[in-house]
């Protein structure tokens, strides 16, 4: 009898190949090559898998899915099992037909990403030019074809102005979910972060646009808004607690407790390619790591709220305290947490920047402006698209 | 105003194509799956949520439960309204 209550979800990166370069991407900065992908056939083994130990949703993302010209098999193999599959794209490679293939494949639900309310704007930062139209397009197409949409606005310093707009433009795309979620730095975030920290007084404003924009759209679509740490009083429960809810597998098929622990030194990761995706659930030594509550420090040790934020993101405790065993600062009975928010806000104050986009070529000059390369082993780390 | 609001009795209630009713095997329960959601339903909720077929009346799904358990119809038409009212306005249900 299995011990672990299933896993609820998977993120399944079927690829780091993106044409996008979105600045605050979440994708590791040593980006897997195509090669090294898993094959159509381990995909749907993997989902046979995920089904029989309890998944129940598979998140398809990336960098961006849709260059695997296989995703209508692996989404045709998940809904045959009973998974629930959602596309998470940035669109822009999409046309008609293709919404429809993975529409007649069974495709339950569609996220596309968009960087901003305007063509000039939204193009600047997601480094494509053509980009912000065509996925407007592309929404229509998945409307059309029946699927249920979120827009996904990711939200910095540098639109957060724009924010009424963008969730203007969301509804009138028919979106019945929008997801406002500040950028998470970690990874590319990370390395851009102050370019795109918000001040203190755009967070609060933010707040205002969002809570009118529930009361005006309610019965028409859901907002779920994702605040930023940097200027929380407690964490958010990172993935549901480290190794309970959720994991993700890498285009090479390694086993992550969430997208970000890659960026932790010390663990190792197993693949889908030596062990079973159940044994790994259960018993991979960096699923146990901070599985739970045993592994925690003070304050969290003896803190009412243990069991609901689980003490943070670990990523995020090793990021920003050099310790993933640390309380998250995030939290402010964290002894770190002033000194990350004063950096916040310091970092908020500098002017517009100019962002480092992501792509092979600009590994080491990320790694070189990370100033995070010493003692780790890969300067990047990332958090999951906040499922739900 | 929203579709929640105006769910009746006449109305023919039905999943919307991205939300659906599964019994899962792993944890033996029955759950509804919608876009980044799950929501695992109560006794009573599963109960109306088994009726929900795109084809039959918030009435009719009235009518049997109150058979079935023996209980004043207007009791069971507050409680699914309510439900299935809930549900709309969550995008889960459509009618
Ligand atoms: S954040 Fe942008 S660049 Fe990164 S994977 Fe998503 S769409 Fe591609
Ligand atoms: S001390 Fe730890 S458990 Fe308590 S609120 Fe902060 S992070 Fe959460």
């Amino acid at each position: 009898m299995s011990l672990m209550p299933p896993p609820l979800a998977i993120l399944a990166e079927l690829t780091h190949r993106c044409p996008l370069r979105c600045p605050y991407c979440s994708n590791p900065v040593e980006l897997a090559r195509a090669r090294e992908e898993l094959s159509t056939d381990e995909w749907i083994d993997l989902m046979r898998q995920a089904a029989a130990i309890g998944v129940l949703q598979v998140h398809l993302s990336g960098g961006e899915p849709t260059v695997r010209k296989d995703l209508e098999q692996i989404v045709t193999a998940a809904r045959e099992i009973g998974i629930y599959t959602n596309l998470i794209t940035s669109a822009v490679l999409l046309d008609q037909a293709r919404v429809e293939a993975l529409a007649a494949a069974g495709l339950d639900h569609v996220q596309i990403s968009f960087q901003d309310s305007e063509p000039g704007p939204a193009d600047r930062i997601g480094g494509y030019a053509g980009g912000h139209e065509k996925k407007r397009a592309v929404a229509a197409w998945v409307r059309a074809a029946g699927l249920p949409l979120t827009v996904n606005l990711v939200v910095h310093r540098q639109n957060l102005s724009h924010l009424g707009a963008m969730i203007e433009m969301a509804a009138s795309m028919d979106a019945r979910r929008i997801e406002v979620a500040h950028v998470q730095y970690y990874g590319w975030g990370l390395v851009n972060r102050a370019a795109l920290v918000p001040t203190r007084a755009q967070v609060a404003a933010a707040d205002d646009v969002v809570a009118e924009a529930r009361a005006r759209l309610e019965g028409r679509a859901v907002i779920d808004y994702v605040v930023p740490d940097y200027y929380a009083r407690r964490p958010k429960p990172c993935m549901g607690g480290w190794a309970r809810q959720f994991l993700t597998v890498t285009p090479a098929g390694k086993v992550l407790p969430c997208h970000a622990a890659d960026s932790i030194p010390g663990l190792v990761f197993e693949s889908i390619r030596e062990r079973p995706l159940a044994e790994i659930w259960e018993s991979s030594e960096a699923f146990r790591r901070f599985r739970g509550t045993d592994w925690m420090p003070e304050p969290c040790r003896s803190c009412d709220r243990r069991e609901i934020d689980w003490g943070g993101c670990r990523c995020q405790a090793f990021a920003l305290v050099g310790d993933a065993a640390a309380t998250d600062p995030a939290c402010g009975l964290s002894p770190h947490h002033a000194r990350i928010a004063a950096l916040a806000a310091r970092e908020s104050e500098v002017g517009e920047g100019s962002f480092l986009y992501r792509s092979f070529a600009t590994v080491d000059e990320a790694r070189a402006a990370s100033g995070l390369t010493r003692d780790r082993e890969r300067p990047e780390a990332a958090v999951p698209p906040a499922p739900g | 105003m929203s579709q929640s609001a105006t769910l009746t009795e006449q109305s023919v209630p039905r999943f919307p194509r991205g939300s659906r009713l599964q019994f899962n095997a792993q944890r033996q329960q029955w759950m509804v799956q919608a876009p980044e959601r799950v929501f695992m339903p109560d006794e009573t909720a599963l109960a109306v949520l088994q009726r929900v077929d795109g084809s039959t009346r918030v009435a009719a799904i009235i009518d049997d439960l109150a058979r079935v358990y023996a209980a004043p119809r207007e009791v069971i038409r507050d409680d699914v309204l309510e439900l299935l009212r809930e549900l709309a306005g969550k995008g889960v249900i459509a009618a």
